[in-house]
C-alpha cells in the first residue's frame, strides 16, 4: 500500500484511471473506522494486561507496583472464581439448551401456514427487543416474587408449595429468565434458515413418503445444522457476558450462588476497587471468549465468499 | 380437504398458545402499568379492574422521566448516525473496490465484537474518569458508536454488495464522482438496508445495559439505568415500575417488529439470510 502522504494528494478522482486512483481512494474511505476499531480493541486490551501485573488499588493508589502473576494466583486462589466459572458455564448451557431446542421446535411450528401467522410471530419474538432491567424487574416482580407474584399465585391455587425463586434458586430463576429472553432469537433464525429451504426437496421427500417425523430428521434438521451452530455461537459470546440481569435481581447472590464471571470481575472492580485483581479476571473472561469466538469466526468467514 | 383444514385450526391453536405465552410477561406488565399499586400487588391477581393513567403521570413527576428518555434518545440515535458516517464510506469502498485485504479487514472487524465487555471494564472506566466522562452522555454515545461499528459496517456491506455494479458504473459514464455517486446513487438504491442497518443499531444500543449501568448515573443514564433504580427495595412500586417500563420498551418494540427480517442478518453477521 501506499504511504499516507501519497492518500492525501489524490482526493479529486475525476479523469484518472480507476485502477491507481481507486486504490488510494478507498483506503482513506477507510481509514476512519479501521483506526478507531483498532484503538477501540488494543489500547483497553493492553491496560488490561499491563493491570494485571500490577499492584493497584484505587483505594490505595500511591502503592502501585509490578507484582508479577501474583494477582492471577490471588484470583486462582479465590474460591470465587470455581464458582463463578461453574454459574457462568451452566448459565450459557442451560440456556442454550432451552433456546436451541425449543427455538427449533418454534421454528418448525411457525413455518407451518396457520391462521394470523404474522401477528403471532410479532408476538413470539417481542422479548427480544425487551431491555435486561426491565425484563429482570418484571420477572422478579410481577412474575416470581414469592408471595405477590403470579406464579406464587398460579402454585398456592393448585395446593402447591410457593417458590421464593430468588433466594432459593437463584441461578435456575435467571436462567429461566434469560432464556426467554433468548428463545425469540434462536426461533427467528432458524425460521428464516428454514424458510430458505428449497420447498421441492420438501415435496420430493413427501413423494417418497416420508412422514412429518423422518422429514424433520434427514431434510429439515441437516438443513439447519449450521443455523444452529451460528445461534450457538452468537448465543454463547453474549451469555457469557450476561451482567444486567444478575445485576438487578440477585447481584450475584446469596453468597456467590448467581455469581458469574462478569459479575464477579465487576465485584473486584468497582466495589473492591482491585483494578490488578479485576483486570487478572478480564484477561481470563477474554481469553474464554476468544476460544468460542474463533469457532464462529471460522464458520461466518466461511460465508464470506461470495 | 377437510382434514387439512382441521390440521390448519390444529396448527393455529397450539402457534397461538405458544406465542401468547412468550408474550405474556410483557402483557402483564402493560396490564399491571394501568393498576392502581395496591391491585398491583394483590392476590389473586386482578384481571379486571379500572384502568387509570396515574402511574405514567407519577412515574414523570416523581422521577423525571423524561430526562432519561431523552439520554436514551440521544445516545441511541446519535451513536447510530456517528457509526453511519463512520461505516458508509468504508463499507462502499469495501463493496465496490474489494482488495485482497478486504475480506481480512471484515473478519478482523467482526473479531472485535468478541472482546468480552467485562475485560475492558477496569481500563475503559479509568480512561473515562481520567477525561471527565463518567455519566457524560457523549462518553457513553461513543462506545456505543464503537460497539456497533462492526455490526453496521457487515450490514452495509452485505446490503452494498446487492446493488447491481452495472447502474453505478453507468453513472461514472455520466461524470459522477465518488462522492456524488454514493450519495445520489448508492444511498438512495439500498435506502431499505440502511433504513434497516440503523434499527438495529437503534435497537442494540437502546437496549445495551453493561456500559450503561458501569459508566453513568443520574445525570446521563438511559433508560436501562433508570429502570434499574427500581430495584432497590424502597423504590419498588410495581405499578409505577411497570408504566416506566412499559413506555422504555414501547419505542423499541416497534422498531423491532418493523425490522424482524433484517435483524436476521445483522445479528448472524450475514451468516443466515
Amino acid at each position: 500500500m501506499e504511504t499516507a502522504a501519497s492518500t492525501a494528494h489524490a482526493p479529486a478522482p475525476g479523469a484518472r484511471p480507476a485502477a491507481r486512483t481507486g486504490r488510494d481512494k478507498t483506503l482513506l474511505l477507510k481509514l476512519p473506522s479501521v483506526l478507531l476499531l483498532l484503538a477501540w480493541s488494543i489500547i483497553p486490551l493492553a491496560m488490561t494486561l499491563w493491570f494485571s501485573f500490577q499492584r493497584y488499588n484505587l483505594l490505595n493508589p500511591g502503592e502501585r507496583g509490578f507484582l508479577g502473576f501474583e494477582n492471577y494466583t490471588f484470583l486462582l486462589t479465590d474460591t470465587g472464581l470455581a464458582t463463578a466459572i461453574g454459574n457462568t458455564l451452566l448459565l450459557v448451557g442451560w440456556v442454550l439448551l432451552v433456546t436451541v431446542g425449543l427455538g427449533t421446535l418454534l421454528a418448525v411450528l411457525f413455518d407451518q401456514e396457520f391462521f394470523g401467522r404474522g401477528v403471532a410471530r410479532v408476538l413470539l419474538i417481542a422479548p427480544f427487543f425487551v431491555m435486561p432491567t426491565v425484563s429482570a424487574l418484571v420477572w422478579k416482580n410481577l412474575l416470581m416474587h414469592p408471595v405477590n407474584g403470579l406464579f406464587a399465585f398460579l402454585l398456592r391455587s393448585v395446593g402447591l408449595p410457593t417458590i421464593d425463586w430468588f433466594a432459593d434458586i437463584p441461578l435456575t430463576a435467571i436462567i429461566i429468565m434469560v432464556a426467554w429472553q433468548w428463545l425469540p432469537f434462536a426461533a427467528l433464525i432458524l425460521l428464516t434458515a428454514i424458510q430458505a429451504l428449497d420447498p421441492e426437496r420438501k415435496e420430493a421427500a413427501r413423494m417418497d413418503g416420508a412422514g412429518p417425523i423422518s422429514m424433520f430428521f434427514f431434510i429439515i434438521l441437516p438443513h439447519l445444522a449450521r443455523a444452529i451452530g451460528v445461534v450457538v455461537m452468537i448465543e454463547s459470546l453474549f451469555l457469557m457476558s450476561v451482567f444486567a440481569e444478575i445485576f438487578v435481581t440477585t447481584s450475584g447472590g446469596p453468597g456467590l450462588a448467581s455469581t458469574n464471571l462478569p459479575f464477579l470481575i465487576y465485584r473486584y472492580a468497582l466495589l473492591d476497587f482491585d483494578v490488578g485483581g479485576a483486570s487478572a479476571g478480564g484477561v481470563l473472561a477474554i481469553v474464554l471468549a476468544n476460544v468460542v469466538a474463533v469457532f464462529l469466526m471460522r464458520s461466518v468467514a466461511r460465508n464470506l465468499e461470495a | 380437504m377437510q382434514r387439512a383444514l382441521r390440521r390448519k385450526w390444529t396448527l393455529t391453536a397450539v402457534a397461538w398458545a405458544v406465542a401468547l405465552l412468550a408474550f405474556f410477561p410483557i402483557f402483564w406488565m402493560v396490564l399491571t402499568s394501568f393498576k392502581t399499586e395496591i391491585e398491583a400487588v394483590s392476590t389473586p391477581p386482578r384481571l379486571f379492574f379500572h384502568p387509570t393513567v396515574e402511574n405514567y403521570l407519577a412515574v414523570q413527576a416523581r422521577a423525571d422521566y423524561l430526562k432519561y428518555a431523552w439520554n436514551s434518545i440521544f445516545i441511541s440515535f446519535g451513536s447510530t448516525l456517528l457509526a453511519l458516517a463512520i461505516a458508509v464510506p468504508a463499507s462502499y469502498a469495501m463493496a465496490f473496490f474489494p482488495t485482497k485485504r478486504t475480506k481480512g479487514t471484515l473478519v478482523w472487524m467482526l473479531s472485535t465484537k468478541f472482546l468480552p465487555p467485562v475485560g475492558v471494564l477496569v481500563p475503559v472506566y479509568l480512561i473515562f474518569r481520567d477525561m471527565g466522562l463518567l455519566d457524560v452522555r457523549t462518553g457513553l454515545l461513543m462506545v456505543y458508536t464503537l460497539i456497533n461499528l462492526p455490526i453496521v459496517v457487515w450490514m452495509l456491506f452485505s446490503f452494498f454488495k446487492e446493488v447491481p455494479r452495472e447502474i453505478l458504473e453507468a453513472g461514472r459514464m455520466d461524470g459522477a464522482v465518488a462522492w456524488s455517486e454514493l450519495y445520489h446513487l448508492l444511498l438512495p438504491l439500498s435506502l431499505p438496508g440502511v433504513a434497516s442497518t440503523s434499527l438495529l443499531a437503534i435497537i442494540l444500543s437502546w437496549n445495551e445495559a453493561f456500559w450503561s449501568l458501569n459508566l453513568t448515573a443520574a445525570n446521563a443514564g438511559p433508560l436501562t439505568a433508570f429502570i434499574a433504580s427500581f430495584s432497590s427495595p424502597e423504590g419498588l412500586f410495581w405499578a409505577k415500575l411497570s408504566a416506566a417500563s412499559t413506555m422504555a420498551i414501547a419505542p423499541i418494540l416497534v422498531f423491532g417488529w418493523m425490522s424482524q427480517r433484517q435483524l436476521v442478518r445483522g445479528l448472524t453477521f450475514g451468516a443466515v439470510k
